[in-house]
């Protein structure tokens, strides 16, 4: 495949069959490997579409700055189409937030200003909310809320996934700013009316402190709960085991947002399988697992430890 | 037939201190009922006037049973029913 340039290469990204981790020949599990965007995750959808659809409607004009609460992954996606077309970038997020990251927002260019870890993403989405108000000229994406973080997956994820896979009959992600779930679940329902769209919600148990973009008692204004046919809970040890096994049966080197939804996809196929049902389940890999190796959980020499080296860890 | 139900940190009470206890019963109202009568008063914590409670999720094998068949939907041996506190304001 050729792209005129790095931007034109995000998306179109293979949908894989797991053929191990798959409940029987019936009921299949496909991976959307969004990992294989140019920065390593599926935010480079909406991130480069907000920023042209900014750009179209006159909201974002040369020499602008952007604004953008994140932990992490449409902040670094944000950063590099900023620096290819040389907009300044001010991302905020929690002073908790791991050293990777913020080391990968930096070399692309971004300033970080460090909002208090109390609070996690809410706390980052009022701390830019108030850095908006002082700063009019600023532009705020706002990937919670701006509807063209949905209309990324609706223009694209959603017919990528349909065009691979006309006989899709769930689709799966992690529920974070709800735009990959709203946008590939409005597209998918309009071609296939029975599809089942689930999300999968980190739960937040005693384990871990982390695993969230979202932080409880914060509802993105993207949110419709019409879109979803159900929501999972996903446990961090479940989180975490999934990932593993992604790795050790799939060679699938994902993050641990990926293992939740995985966990989600593997319970809608045995209940598919239960019924007697076939089934094709699309989920997301949202990003790979370089973010998370400091957590140790890839090479814990068992799952049991894996979980405990995760214990109190900030993830997102 | 078993059904494994984990308990949230502030029920525990109830369960003298257990994160999980074993119940059964055909549906979720059943399985609640069956609690009861080993772990009194936990009951009313969870459910209202035949319906959950507002500010109460429970997930069966992890899905949020609002959207399944709430306190009516149906276990299976081997189930395993999860009950956290929602916090107001949240997704439901």
């Amino acid at each position: 495949m050729r792209y005129d340039s790095p931007l034109a290469a995000v998306g179109n990204t293979p949908l894989v069959r797991l053929p191990r981790l798959s409940p029987s020949e019936e009921v299949r599990i496909w991976a959307k490997l969004e990992d294989r965007n140019p920065t390593g995750s599926v935010k480079d959808r909406p991130a480069l579409h907000m920023v042209e659809q900014a750009e179209k409607d006159g909201r974002l004009t040369p020499g602008c700055t952007i604004l953008e609460p994140t932990s992490g992954n449409t902040g670094i996606s944000l950063a590099m189409a900023a620096k290819l077309k040389g907009y300044r970038i001010v991302c905020v997020m929690p002073e908790n937030t791991s050293e990777e990251r913020r080391q990968l927002l930096a070399m692309w260019g971004a300033e970080i200003i460090s909002s208090p870890a109390a609070g996690g993403s809410n706390t980052a989405v009022r701390v830019a909310k108030e850095l908006a108000e002082q700063h009019p000229d600023w532009v705020m994406l706002y990937q919670y809320g701006n509807p063209d973080n949905a209309g990324a997956h609706y223009a694209t994820t959603g017919p990528e996934i349909l065009a691979d896979l006309p006989s899709i009959t769930h689709f799966v992600a992690g529920l974070g700013t709800t735009g990959t779930l709203m946008g590939v679940g409005r597209y998918l329902r309009e071609h296939k009316p029975d599809v089942k769209i689930v999300a999968a919600e980190p739960r937040y148990d005693d384990l871990v402190y982390g695993l969230r973009n979202l932080d409880e008692g914060f509802v993105p204004e993207l949110y419709d709960a019409s879109v979803l046919t159900t929501r999972f809970s996903v446990g961090s040890a479940d989180a975490v085991t999934r990932t593993r096994d992604l790795l050790q049966q799939e060679g699938i080197f994902a993050g641990v947002s990926t293992g939740a939804a995985l966990h989600a996809a593997i319970g809608m196929g045995r209940k598919a399988v239960k019924a007697g049902e076939s089934a094709d389940i699309a989920f997301v890999v949202a990003d790979g697992g370089w973010k998370y190796l400091s957590t140790g959980l890839y090479t814990a020499a068992t799952t049991e430890e894996a979980i405990a080296a995760v214990q109190g860890q900030l993830w997102a | 037939m078993a059904i494994e139900v984990r308990i949230p940190t502030i029920l525990r009470t109830y369960t003298d201190g257990e994160k999980a206890v074993e119940g059964s019963g055909a549906t979720l109202a059943d399985l609640f009922a069956d609690l009861e009568t080993r772990h009194a008063g936990i009951e009313a914590r969870i459910v209202d006037g035949g319906k959950l409670r507002r500010f109460v999720n429970v997930y069966l094998n992890d899905e949020d049973v609002r959207f399944l068949e709430g306190i009516e939907t149906k276990l299976s041996d081997g189930d395993s029913v999860t009950i956290l506190p929602a916090v107001a304001g949240g997704m439901v």
